[in-house]
């Protein structure tokens, strides 16, 4: 008996290894990665510089849990921002006002934020067609004057300030520095969980929800049900997000999670490639950039972000690094045939 | 002003901006039956109204019909160039890219707006004067019977297009069954565009006349647009009928809310009634049930 299960450990290590093979390429990527996020404060030593980069962080989160959704379910939502603005003020207030410790805080949150995003979704979602962009948008909508309307609670539109930075023990994560490591050791765990979402049988059903929805309905795969899980799982890495960002910012207001914040989310899984995960830290990294740079001209951004949206829908619906790279191969394939025919 | 006279005053109110949910969930509705798609164009079909009435009327001062046709036009036109341009150049015709590019067009659009007529709100000069008509101790301006009686004529000219002309029957074949109309020689990708087209007009339409009460601005045609689509989907999404029942059902419920319950939450009550709808009765009040489940 003993031996057996023994036997049966050995074999499960084994098979893990060999997954460790077989998805190789993938988890060069996320070593590399990784190595990445430790060097990188090491070399940049411009604090602009890394809280850009933290804001692409908090970005990719919000990016690729919208992406899971997006690209893996094949819904639309216009209500991240409001998932995104329940984790910062839900962390805010309840670490602010009613002192409590800010890490089973966001833990909270992100069960609030999840339990809000089931009954938001799972109505919407037994529906066939779009009714979820609409009911997300909505939400969206009541989350945003609520946060203004309820000032005694949420500090009103002139926004909440004082909100403790998170810390572990004696270390603080007061600076931008440190926040780099807090927010991207997130980013990198929730891409982790991400790929070994869509490697599990979850992630096969949604991708087969994604090819079609009836096809995988006759197949046993019970689609409401996985739609739904997966909004409230993107709407959790939202929250996750928000309340990251409110300990690190310190300060909140209802403008940072207004209807052009859920436009810019989606902008991004459009550019980074819907159901790309690797795409949404692209996307979210390039966009991020481009507002900073746009930030001279407010005023051009939402012409910026439509156009862009509008722009690599019409012509690389499979995402900006997808699009360019079939076009450097038939590019490629042409001058081949060219060279070829001239011989 | 007594109780009774206050609710009806609440009620009149809410009925004249149910009018325009009732055009914006018409022009969604449209869409909606040709394509599938939720357009979010929809929104700045509505501001443009408003901000091109706005132009024609209190800039240019062109008399009251002329600006009222050129506005509509204008829109009308834009709507058929969305269709013509963007929707109809896309590679992938998947619905989820087709609502994405009507979400970047419209960010497109409204940025445009900003940066043509600025963020304030304008105003546009009533139709016809401003003397209040009293009745049952109510107010009632011009500008709202304006309103009603143009509502009334739309909705009995698109009855007319709908069930009387061969191109409004061509556009219901369309809506009823793409491939099925094409192989009788309907030309749909021609329906489509008229679809597009219509639904700016009517957009249009709602945002010039609901402009005088209301003051316009870049951005008014998202709330309006947005509660016209909860309209349209408490009167049964794609239902012609239960868009202007649900419109004009949400209006009223709205300024309700608003006068009777607390005015700063007035632009969640139509949110909280489109969730509350899709909670309970996702296909509306005068929706079939068979058709909108997986």
């Amino acid at each position: 008996m003993e031996k057996q299960t023994g036997y049966k450990e050995v074999n499960s290590i084994v098979i893990q290894f060999m997954s460790f093979f077989i998805r190789k390429k993938e988890n060069l990527f996320l070593l590399l990665f990784a190595l990445a996020i430790i060097l990188i404060p090491l070399g940049v030593k411009n604090k602009y510089y890394i809280l850009v980069m933290n804001v692409v962080g908090l970005n990719t989160i919000v990016v690729v849990g919208l992406n899971l959704l997006i690209g893996f379910a094949g819904q639309i939502s216009l209500g991240h921002a409001a998932f995104y603005g329940m984790g910062a003020y839900l962390s805010a207030v309840l670490t602010t006002t009613y002192h409590l410790p800010p890490w089973p805080t966001i833990l909270i949150a992100m069960i609030a934020t999840g339990t809000v995003a089931y009954f938001v979704g799972y109505p919407s979602l037994k529906l066939k067609g779009h009714y979820l962009v609409m009911a997300t948008l909505g939400f969206s909508i009541i989350v945003n004057i609520l946060m203004v309307e309820l000032d005694k609670i949420t500090g009103g539109p002139s926004g909440f300030p004082g909100i403790p930075p998170l810390s572990i023990g004696k270390l603080v994560f007061d600076n931008d520095f440190k926040n780099f490591y807090l927010i991207w050791t997130f980013v990198f765990f929730s891409i982790l969980l991400s790929f070994n979402l869509v490697h599990s049988r979850v992630g096969r059903a949604l991708r087969a929800i994604h090819g079609s929805e009836i096809a995988a309905n006759t197949l046993g795969v019970d689609t409401d049900k996985y739609k739904t899980k997966v909004f409230v799982l993107s709407a959790m890495f939202a929250s996750l997000a928000g309340s990251l960002y409110a300990h690190y910012i310190t300060f909140i207001s209802p403008r940072s999670f207004d209807f052009y914040y859920s436009i810019q989310v989606v902008t991004m899984v459009i550019v980074g490639g819907m159901g790309s995960i690797w795409g949404s830290f692209f996307g979210a990294g390039l966009l991020t950039l481009l507002s900073e740079i746009l930030h001279v001209a407010e005023k051009y951004n939402i012409i910026a972000y439509g156009a862009i949206l509008t722009l690599v829908l019409v012509f690389f619906p499979e995402g900006v690094g997808a699009g360019l790279y079939s076009v450097w191969q038939r590019w490629k394939i042409k001058t081949l045939t060219k060279e070829s025919s001239n011989k | 002003m007594e109780q009774h006279e206050q609710i009806l005053q609440y009620l009149i109110s809410g009925l004249t901006i149910g009018a325009i949910y009732a055009l914006v969930a018409l022009g969604f509705n449209i869409i909606h039956n040709a394509t599938g798609i939720v357009n979010f164009v929809q929104c700045e079909f509505v501001t443009l109204g408003g901000m091109m009435m706005y132009t024609f009327y209190t800039l240019l001062r062109f008399p009251i019909p002329l600006s009222f046709f050129l506005s509509t036009a204008t829109v009308t036109l834009l709507g058929a160039l969305i269709e013509r341009g963007p929707i109809r150049m896309a590679k992938s015709k998947a619905i989820i890219i087709l609502v994405f590019i009507t979400i970047g067009l419209s960010s497109v659009i409204r940025g445009t707006a900003l940066l043509t007529w600025g963020p304030d709100n304008v105003p546009v000069p009533p139709f016809s004067g401003e003397v209040v008509i009293r009745m049952f101790g109510a107010a009632i301006l011009p500008q709202h019977l304006w309103i009603f009686g143009i509502t009334i004529a739309v909705v009995i000219l698109l009855r007319y297009f709908f069930h009387r002309t061969l191109i409004g029957k061509a556009m219901r074949a369309t809506a009823f069954n793409r491939r099925a109309a094409s192989l009788v020689g309907i030309s749909t990708n021609r329906m489509i565009l008229l679809s597009f087209a219509m639904s700016g007009g009517l957009g249009a339409i709602g945002g010039m006349i609901i402009a005088p009460v209301t003051t316009t601005s870049y951005d008014t045609g998202i709330m309006l647009a947005l509660k016209g689509f909860a309209a349209a989907i408490l009167g049964g999404y794609g239902n012609s009928t239960g868009a202007i029942v649900g419109g004009l059902i949400l209006g009223v419920l709205e300024s309700l809310g608003a006068g009777l319950i607390s005015s700063k939450f007035k632009n969640a009550f139509a949110f909280l009634i489109l969730l509350l709808v899709l909670f309970f009765k996702p296909t509306g009040l005068l929706g079939h049930g068979e058709t909108d489940r997986v």
